[in-house]
């Protein structure tokens, strides 16, 4: 593949110059220049009105794509417990099974987790592959990327999402090279595009942009999807599917880096993503002791503390708490941001939270922008009113 | 303006910059408001190899000059004037022993300056010797393989926190000025103890305070240069040295001047940002050109004295004064621009202009640098023919 | 103990904005920075070196002017760094990227521990790390947090989870994302800085590492960017000002007409 300016068509208007979204493209002699830089995104292609700008594309090998239908979610569980984030999966699935007309799947891997293939069927998978085994109890890199590689090459699904959590952002890059396809991270939007193509959306530079990437010559369609993003769909206890237990040879269980333990951290027993309700702190709280005004009013209302990344870089609150771009996402019912001013990392964090309060004593703090309510006035004083009124009733 | 620096010294500026920026902005209010020193932050400019900056390299050093050490306190001071200090007091200290050191007074010395194990104190100022340092009362009497020292020592910048002082005493009395002598002590010598700290308006994150010399025993091989050199000492240190505090102030004024603008362009009032407003504009625009000034006045002094031009005395003084009373102008200025805001602790700017007094008084008041200034521009005229 | 640090210079995004009418990236101002996270995988390859002894080699791809994010490695300790730069890379995912670092590794040859920051804050996909021990078929341990023991044969690593942490054992050679609670980043020094600015750092091309066709730049990319545009930012609520108690009782009344607390 490459890009070349047509030198004859080309008259210098700098219209690619103002295209390139990397300004990579450069006018010398009333002639476009393309740097190094170029990554090939084609953005100047249609933005040139002369047609002077082409890129050549060599066509790769074609995979058969029609070979490949059904849509997998990959399952996550935690001590046997699957975790939420695996019913918003179902959820996404569904819809783009649905919009595919093919089936949706899930892939459990684990040990006793018969009772969990029954919650995923009435999350809404139509059948699921079981792995169910003593060395599959806790999440490994190698055996479980393995086994999940070999049922993609033998079952060749059309789309395989899973969570974007730890494991999930760990397991699926290793899988993704393994069956040589492409891999979206953290995708915030999923949809079906009208070519059929999975339309895969995320936040890229800290959240400043979104981009919307296609797989269009393999297959599966891999990505990892933001927990609390997307809707569960309510549970159905009725609904019927296939549980097909998958057998694990003795090479599956073959495995260089072993789990040797697993703690749990106390500290972080209210675990964030999972709140309904929180009230979050950042660099006008000034100082670590000052969270405790924090604390005061997410017991008044049972919530969660949340920060913001200066609040945890300042090292006033483990990052366990941060919410943002390079924190966790959130999604509660109320979001409560407390001297946090908003920048665009931060929101995109919490900004699909139901109901967003803000308190900031500068009026002009970005926070107020997705603000369902405000109060532009000092924390100090207003945190205290708030507590002391909601205690008072 | 880029003022033609070479690599090297565009390296010791954006390090130094990285220094002020991670680790000096974010604890400058801190240690101005507890007055504590700031041991962290002189551990991190010691290991970034700022402290080698200004000694030879055959000492452990970089190789640096005053023009080196002058855009590093520069920049430490656009974040803090008085964490800078510890750099520039140091480097005030190690002059006498660069300058006037045996071999191995340097070799002792130079290489624990050079790698931040060692902060370095210089102490002439007395409580009743302070412009007038040829009024200086501590005492240094021969005994033996020994000098004893007796006396007090007054607002030493880094006391009680250096383990090296150049300390002042008279050895003659009937000299007069040539009757004093520079001596080579280390912390813990018997006889060597601190008395008050200080309790300051700004630079409060350096540590000045009083030394207090009884019968202090000092070998006789921590005579720097050789008995009574003591006052040449001085003044050909306070030669180097005056860049220096012009540096630390044009630091201070150029932190002063971001913090205005930057807030200029964000605060709105009447519906406009009040950078729109021209009398504000020209406020910016003359703070701004007496920085420059002031600037271009430091660094061809300093490259002056780096090209080993003499009789810089004059010149010297004048970037003292100058670039000082450029800062002090133009951080009460900064504090204007910020309004209300400017002057309440949240922002940094009243801190600036608290700092930046002292760039006026120590090291010689502006008003003796002026006396220096015309005393020179007197005697240059003698010899000149109308 | 030979080590190898991938990273990769990024646009600094806490500066970057989009044209809203052209979806254009405004770069004007934006510095280009050493990955944050990479400098934590950096400090931490400095820490094992100052353990265990050993060379350090910084590795990245990315276009010429990447070399000063190398610059920056040896300023800080790294012993030696490599630059794969063609035009043949441009485009690339994380699956041909980490295809072509995996070569470079390769062809260095003999390693012990790769280190990678966990991901980078302009994809933000944190895939290159997992990626590059796949293609290399070693173990990984990813979002490490601490090593608490490592020999010339085994490393033991604490990986951060989301209620917690996992312990885990893995014989070398094995590659390790980490994240920044893992240590804090020394600042360069002036001797370092001037040791690096002579350094002399290889470029390497396709042809250099044994690479090519379909398997890296745009032809080994997956995966291709069909649009980027602007966030969609919730409209302005109500705002409450003036007298801090009316204010608060006002959004009481809202929050409780609401149902929300």
């Amino acid at each position: 593949m490459s890009i070349r300016v047509i030198e004859e068509k080309c008259n210098g208007c700098r219209l690619c110059v103002r295209a390139c979204p990397f300004g990579e493209i450069s006018v010398e002699e009333k002639l476009a220049v393309i740097g190094d830089g170029c990554t090939l995104c084609g953005a100047c292609v249609p933005a040139c009105k002369f047609g002077a700008i082409e890129i050549e594309v060599e066509r790769a090998k074609k995979i058969d794509l029609s070979q490949y239908s059904g849509v997998w979610i990959v399952a996550e569980q935690r001590r046997g417990k699957l975790q939420s984030v695996t019913f918003e999966l179902l959820g996404v699935g569904k819809e783009l099974a649905g919009r595919r007309a093919s089936e949706l799947s899930a892939i459990l891997m684990g040990h006793r987790m018969a009772a969990a293939a029954g919650e995923l069927i009435a999350g809404g998978a139509d059948s699921v592959y079981l792995i169910d085994s003593p060395e599959f109890e806790h999440y490994q890199d190698e055996p479980y990327s393995r086994v999940l590689s070999r049922l993609i090459n033998k079952w060749k699904p059309e789309i395989v999402l899973a969570g974007a959590t730890a494991i999930g952002r760990s397991l699926i890059p290793r899988v993704a090279v393994m069956v040589r396809t492409g891999l979206t991270a953290d995708c915030t939007g999923l949809s079906i595009g009208d070519d059929g193509h999975l339309l895969q959306t995320r936040p890229a530079f800290g959240g400043n942009i979104m981009a919307t990437i296609l797989t269009p010559r393999h297959r599966p369609q891999m990505a990892t999807v933001r927990h609390k993003v997307m809707k569960a769909a309510p549970p159905d206890p009725a609904r019927q599917g296939n549980v097909i237990n998958v057998e694990v040879k003795e090479s599956d269980r073959f495995t260089r880096a072993k789990v040797v333990d697993l703690v749990e951290e106390k500290e972080k027993t209210v675990n964030i993503a999972e709140a309904d309700l929180i009230v979050s702190g950042g660099r006008g709280l000034q100082a670590p002791e000052n969270f405790a005004l924090l604390e005061e009013l997410a017991l008044a209302l049972g919530g969660a503390i949340g920060a913001s990344r200066a609040a945890v870089d300042a090292g006033w609150i483990p990052y366990s708490h941060q919410v943002g771009q390079t924190g966790k996402t959130v999604q509660p019912k109320l979001y409560i941001a407390c001297g946090i001013s908003g920048a665009i990392q931060h929101l995109v964090g919490m900004q699909t939270s139901d109901v967003i309060v803000a308190i900031n004593k500068d009026p002009y703090a970005p926070i107020f922008q997705v603000a369902t309510y405000g109060i532009v006035g000092d924390l100090f004083e207003v945190i205290p009113l708030l507590v002391n009124k909601l205690r008072r009733r | 303006m880029k003022y033609s620096l070479t690599e090297e010294q565009e390296m010791i500026r954006d390090l130094c910059r990285i220094v002020a920026d991670e680790k000096i902005r974010p604890v400058a209010a801190k240690y101005d408001e507890e007055q504590t020193f700031p041991w962290d932050v002189v551990k991190a400019m010691g290991d970034a190899d700022l402290f080698g900056i200004f000694i030879p390299e055959e000492y452990g050093g970089l190789g640096g000059g005053v023009m080196e050490l002058c855009i590093a306190v520069e920049e430490l001071s656009k974040a803090c004037g008085g964490i800078a200090l510890a750099l520039a007091g140091t480097a005030l200290a190690s002059f006498p022993i660069i300058l006037f050191g045996s071999e191995e007074q340097k070799r002792k010395y130079l290489p624990d300056i050079a790698a931040g194990k060692k902060l370095a104190a210089f102490a002439l100022t007395e409580p009743n010797a302070g412009s007038d340092a040829a009024a200086i009362q501590t005492s240094a009497v021969r005994d033996g393989d020994c000098y004893v020292l007796n006396g007090t020592k007054q607002w030493i910048t880094n006391a009680g926190e250096a383990e090296i002082y150049t300390v002042f005493a008279v050895t003659n009395r009937s000299k007069g000025s040539r009757g004093a002598t520079a001596f080579l002590l280390e912390k813990g010598m018997s006889g060597f103890d601190f008395g008050k700290k200080e309790n300051k308006l700004g630079v409060r994150a350096s540590a000045t305070g009083e030394i207090i010399l009884r019968d202090c025993r000092v070998p006789k091989e921590n005579v720097l240069g050789r008995e009574g050199l003591g006052f040449l000492i001085a003044m050909k240190t306070f030669d180097q040295s005056r860049p220096g505090v012009a540096a630390q102030a044009l630091g201070i004024a150029q932190g002063a001047l971001d913090e205005a603008v930057f807030y200029a362009r964000e605060r709105v009032q009447f519906g406009k940002p009040i950078s729109s407003f021209q009398g504000l504009q020209f406020m910016l625009a003359d703070m701004a050109t007496e920085i420059e000034a002031a600037r271009a006045l430091v660094y061809q002094t300093a490259r002056a004295i780096d090209a080993g031009e003499k009789n810089i005395a004059k010149e010297s003084a004048m970037c003292k004064v100058f670039a000082s009373d450029v800062a002090m102008k133009v951080t009460i200025n900064a504090v204007q621009v910020l309004g209300g805001y400017g002057y309440m602790k949240d922002y940094p700017v009243e801190k600036m202009m608290r700092d930046a007094k002292i760039t006026q008084i120590y090291e010689g008041t502006n008003e003796i640098q002026r006396g220096i200034i015309a005393a020179n521009l007197i005697k240059e005229y003698a010899r000149k023919k109308k | 103990m030979q080590i190898i640090v991938c990273i990769k210079q990024v646009p600094d995004t806490t500066n970057i904005k989009i044209n809203p009418e052209t979806n254009t990236l405004i770069r004007e101002g934006v510095e280009c920075i050493v990955n944050p996270f990479d400098m934590y995988a950096i400090e931490e390859a400095i820490r094992l070196k100052e353990r265990c002894g050993g060379k350090i080699t910084a590795l990245t791809m990315g276009p010429p002017q990447a070399e000063s994010a190398l610059r920056e490695a040896l300023s800080l300790g790294v012993d030696e760094a490599v630059l794969i730069s063609n035009r043949a890379f441009a485009g690339s995912d994380t699956w041909a990227t980490s295809f072509t670092l995996a070569s470079a590794i390769r062809k260095i040859g003999h390693y012990d521990i790769i280190l990678c920051g966990k991901q980078a804050i302009d994809g933000d996909t944190a895939q290159v790390g997992p990626g590059v021990a796949a293609h290399l078929n070693i173990p990984q341990i990813t979002f490490v947090k601490k090593i608490e023991e490592v020999t010339d044969r085994s490393i033991r690593a604490e990986r951060m989870m989301e209620e917690g942490f996992q312990i885990l054992e893995s014989p070398l050679p094995v590659l390790l994302t980490v994240v920044k609670e893992i240590n804090e980043p020394r600042l360069p020094s002036l001797r370092g800085k001037m040791k690096a600015r002579k350094a002399d750092i290889p470029v390497w091309g396709p042809e250099d590492i044994d690479v090519g066709g379909d398997q890296i730049g745009l032809n080994g990319s997956p995966t291709y960017v069909a649009k980027i545009f602007a966030p969609e930012r919730k409209g302005s609520g109500k705002i409450f000002r003036g007298d801090a108690e009316e204010a608060v009782d006002q959004l009481i009344h809202e929050l409780r007409s609401g149902k929300l607390i």
